[in-house]
């Protein structure tokens, strides 16, 4: 009997990990800000190229930064959701235009609403990289300290919001 | 034949253009682009997994080449940018991660089980080596 004990022990101890293993999703890249400060950026506006919007701005009250672009498919699936968060007067919502093309982002302002406070426009896609985006859209919780309470990759919607981002605000505003 | 070596030289030639996929202009230092063409092969792309940002069309491995161009031209090492990386998409986007606390186990584990199997095969040989040897089960053709 004895010599059973040993795989069965490391069959107990495998069985779990693997487990474990399978239900991870390699394709979700965790932030690597989750409880530290939002990377430092200045951008000029979408709106106004003389104004800018930077991490300063973030400072003061929990917000969101969501990352966005005119290419990008999610980004227009979410959009109804984010102007609805826009109108409830939540949170703040700050955008980042990534990689994008300056007169389509204000033509989708134009034609699907604009739920942002104001969205720093990232033509070359180098503030996307220093936030860890590896996709749009993204959408970050910022504390009022300017830190990152949460990172949700892909589209919002009411339910991620209910689970994920709801109890957060809630927690963070007490 | 004595047009194969130019020929092979043509292959080449055409073989190395045919993998650049970077629109920008290369170091002109040879020793730079060896470096950034050494570097790229060991970065993820970061929504292609199983490629990396050398191989990758996607954008953001394009802008994560020019990233990486930048920070060698400012004269960075390739342990800073390492760290660059890193800190923005976590140790995952590095093939070869960084020997650390968190990334000590998978560095060791091949090492770790070549042991456990060494010693497993040892114990097993060394007592099968001392069991007698059973006649009776010992085959001595057929039985006429």
């Amino acid at each position: 009997m004895n010599r059973y004990i040993l795989p069965l022990v490391a069959v107990v101890v495998m069985i779990p990990i693997l487990i474990l293993g399978l239900q991870s999703d390699p394709s979700k890249l965790p932030s690597q800000y989750i409880g530290k400060p939002a990377p430092q950026f200045s951008l000029p506006t979408l709106k106004d190229p003389s104004r800018t919007l930077s991490s300063a701005d973030l400072v003061g009250q929990v917000s969101l930064v969501n990352i966005w672009g005119t290419w990008c498919v999610g980004c227009r699936a979410e959009h109804g959701f984010l102007m609805q968060l826009a109108e409830q007067h939540q949170v703040p919502i700050f955008g980042i235009n990534w990689r994008d093309n300056r007169q389509d982002a204000l033509q989708w302002l134009r034609q699907y609403g604009d739920p942002y406070v104001a969205s720093g426009f990232d033509q070359d896609g180098r503030v996307g990289i220093d936030w860890g985006a590896y996709g749009a859209p993204e959408t970050f919780l910022i504390s009022a300290e300017g830190r990152v309470l949460y990172r949700f990759a892909g589209p919002l919607d009411q339910s991620i919001w209910d689970r994920e981002f709801a109890p957060l605000i809630a927690g963070a505003s007490q | 034949m004595r047009r194969a070596p130019g020929l092979l030289l043509l292959i080449f030639l055409m073989a190395s253009t045919a993998s650049a996929i970077d629109t920008d202009k290369g170091f002109d230092d040879p020793v730079l682009q060896a470096r950034y063409t050494r570097l790229i092969a060991e970065v993820r792309c970061v929504t292609c997994q199983n490629q990396s940002i050398k191989d990758s069309n996607a954008f953001i491995a394009a802008d994560l080449r020019r990233e990486i161009r930048r920070l060698i031209s400012e004269g960075k090492t390739d342990a800073e940018i390492a760290g660059f990386l890193v800190t923005r998409y976590g140790e995952f986007v590095l093939y070869r991660p960084r020997f650390s606390g968190k990334t000590m186990f998978i560095w060791i584990a091949p090492f770790l089980l070549f042991l456990f199997g060494s010693v497993a095969i040892v114990r097993v040989v060394r007592y099968r080596m001392n069991q007698p040897i059973d006649d009776d089960l010992i085959d001595e053709g057929p039985a006429s």
